[in-house]
């Protein structure tokens, strides 16, 4: 019996293709919306967490003074590193891959008459290693530069592009501000930061040269540390932590007077941001699919009037009660199912379309595919219902009578 | 089950009986009385003409008969069955296996081929496609539609569509046809066409057939006549001695 009202509704929307379509449109259109909305959204997570981690995997930045996100307070206070804490870091915390020590500031860099302001960071060739930079050109610096502060520096991708256009910097001197610097390396450019900063825009020369020549001082501002993949970054950051505090002589009760920040803590605020954006567009693209079923119901029950003597005339040649209720809810389910699949082939197409728009990653999320279409199914049978309901208690004798 | 009881009783006294039959509409001060207490006997094979001025309760009877409605009181016994004791959907069975339907305004399903059509009482039976496909064609072929299988009812005469109507109410072969003014929409060429079918499948295939008709001339073509006035049966006489044939 169940085959036959299956054969019956099929028929019925076969024949009836205009209304058909226009009964779906609202369904198509909600699950359209949610999953552009969601595939969209997942896709700029994803974005978020891939520049985040082109900053370094597995990275761990010291600061002197208390987290920023603590009370202030005691941050001028506190001292700054030596080189000898990340000496000690190094040598005595296992599971790392790098340790670079970081003196950096902000500089004019000048080549002729071109002018720019960019970052100087003072470090070692493990920072290379620790923040992901590969060399396009040239050299890392050799042990003597390092050791005597020579005036040698690795430029990243805009300063290079700003003074040189197509011109190879290799051997080249610049001033940054007083000193005059050889260049002996070229960075791949990495692009923007998940911050929307430029990376690129900085230049990397030995950790001495900044602290004697333009500092002045022997201070390191903080430690850049990448732990060993497959090492927990949560003990990492324990041990870290334990080491400096008996190297700072910081008391059993009081606070760090430095904080040690992983990268883990920012991918999961920014990509946490973004996943609630994706959840509340998605949420209104949910009601705009629950609009679409209702238009079903509507629409429906405008076709039980309108289809009052089609059902006496099913009613008198011997369809039972449930036999009419199923062919008007089948005949729902299968336009909402109908209008589910078609509002997945466009969202797909539309969150492709997005995601290239917009030049996020497109990740099709199998899940939310799943979830729409049954959502479209149950709205099918939820607001197909009360028409098919009001269909089958028809009386044969009034229905056969209607005009 | 039901079908079962009803073919036990194959010859267990007539086709139809109604006995002191009331339908009363309504209730308190408002209420109608269609039907004043009637007595009815069909015969299985007979042809039977109703007729009667609207309003004298011939079209709830032909409701009762069809059973599509339930008397208020009295008694329908059909093939020994007590309709007034079946549920609405006992009665949709009872209709689906044993009667078939003919209205005056066709009642076909538009956009629908000729052959859809006739087969929905069989999908209803579930009786499969090739031999529903097989059935349908053969009622079209009996009442001379043969080749008109994919035609929609706007693309047929009002003659042919009470055809297909009449395919489709005997594609079941049904004890009893029921037709509601069957030529009630035609011209009198058109009508003589269906009263002639009509006639065939009675005498050809014992088809009982109640009809409803203003018409003299159709009702001529009856057995017998039933005269409705004011809820009552006026005569009840045979016209085989009138029956033009």
């Amino acid at each position: 019996m169940f085959l036959e009202t299956i054969l019956i509704a099929l028929r019925e929307i076969r024949r009836n293709v205009m209304r058909s379509s226009l009964t779906i449109l609202g369904i198509v259109i909600g699950v359209a919306a949610v999953i552009t909305m969601v595939t969209v959204g997942d896709g700029a997570t994803r974005q978020v967490a891939n520049e985040i981690s082109s900053l370094g995997s597995n990275l761990i930045d010291i600061y002197p003074g208390q987290s920023f996100r603590g009370p202030g307070g005691t941050r001028s206070a506190a001292s700054k590193f030596k080189i000898a804490d990340a000496e000690a870091i190094e040598r005595e915390i296992s599971g790392l891959a790098g340790v670079a020590p970081v003196n950096g500031r902000s500089a004019q860099a000048i080549r002729g008459n071109d002018n720019w302001s960019t970052l100087i960071t003072g470090s070692t060739n493990a920072y290379l290693k620790v923040r992901n930079w590969t060399l396009a050109d040239g050299r890392p610096f050799n042990d003597d530069e390092l050791r005597a502060g020579s005036a040698v520096c690795i430029i990243g991708d805009t300063l290079r592009k700003q003074f040189f256009g197509g011109q190879d910097p290799l051997g080249t001197v610049i001033r940054l501000e007083k000193i005059s610097c050889r260049i002996i390396g070229v960075l791949k450019p990495k692009g923007q930061s998940g911050f929307g900063s430029d990376q690129d825009d900085f230049v990397l020369l030995p950790l001495r040269t900044v602290q004697r020549r333009l500092a002045g001082n022997t201070d390191v501002n903080s430690i850049s540390v990448s732990v060993l993949d497959g090492v927990s970054t949560e003990k990492a950051k324990a041990d870290i932590e334990r080491l400096l505090r008996q190297r700072r002589q910081v008391g059993e009760d009081e606070e760090d007077d430095f904080h040690v920040r992983d990268m883990q803590e920012i991918v999961q605020t920014l990509t946490g941001t973004t996943r609630l954006l994706t959840t509340l567009l998605g949420a209104v693209a949910a009601v705009s699919l629950l609009v679409g079923g209702i238009g079903i119901m509507n629409i429906m029950l405008v076709s039980v009037t309108e289809r009052t003597r089609e059902i006496g005339i099913r009613l008198a040649i011997g369809a039972m009660e449930k036999q009419v209720l199923m062919q008007f809810l089948i005949e729902a389910v299968v336009l909402s199912c109908f209008g589910g699949i078609i509002g997945i082939l466009l969202g797909i197409a539309a969150s492709a379309a997005g995601a290239g728009a917009l030049k996020v990653p497109f990740i099709l999320n199998v899940g939310i595919i799943v979830v729409s279409f049954l959502f479209s199914a149950g709205v099918g049978v939820v607001f197909g219902y009360f028409p098919a309901r009001k269909a089958a208690l028809l009386d044969p004798i009034e229905a056969l009578r209607h005009e | 089950m039901m079908a079962d009881s009803l073919a036990a009783s194959e010859n267990s006294g007539p086709l139809i009986e109604l006995k002191a039959v009331t339908r009363r509409y309504g209730s308190g001060t408002a209420e109608v009385t269609a039907l004043q207490g009637i007595d009815v006997r069909i015969e299985q094979g007979d042809f039977v003409a109703v007729m009667g001025p609207s309003g004298s309760g011939k079209s709830t009877c032909m409701n009762i008969l069809g059973c599509l409605d339930t008397p208020s009181s009295g008694r329908y016994r059909f093939k020994g069955v007590d309709v007034g004791g079946l549920s609405r959907d006992q009665r949709a069975l009872l209709r689906r296996h044993y009667l078939g339907f003919v209205f005056q305004g066709f009642n076909l399903l538009n956009r629908t081929s000729a052959l859809e059509n006739v087969e929905l009482p069989l999908i209803y039976r579930g009786t499969g496609a090739r031999e529903r496909r097989q059935r349908a064609g053969q009622a079209l072929a009996a009442v001379g539609l043969a080749g008109w299988e994919t035609h929609t009812p706007a693309e047929l005469s009002g003659g042919q569509q009470q055809r297909v109507a009449i395919a489709r109410a005997i594609v079941t072969d049904p004890f009893v046809l029921f037709a509601d003014e069957p030529t009630g929409n035609l011209d009198s060429a058109r009508s003589r066409e269906i009263m002639d079918l009509l006639t065939v499948f009675n005498k050809d295939r014992g088809l009982t057939v109640v009809m409803v008709t203003h018409d003299p001339v159709m009702a001529a073509y009856a057995r017998r006549v039933i005269r409705f006035r004011d809820g009552y049966i006026e005569n009840e006489g045979g016209r085989e001695a009138d029956h033009v044939s």
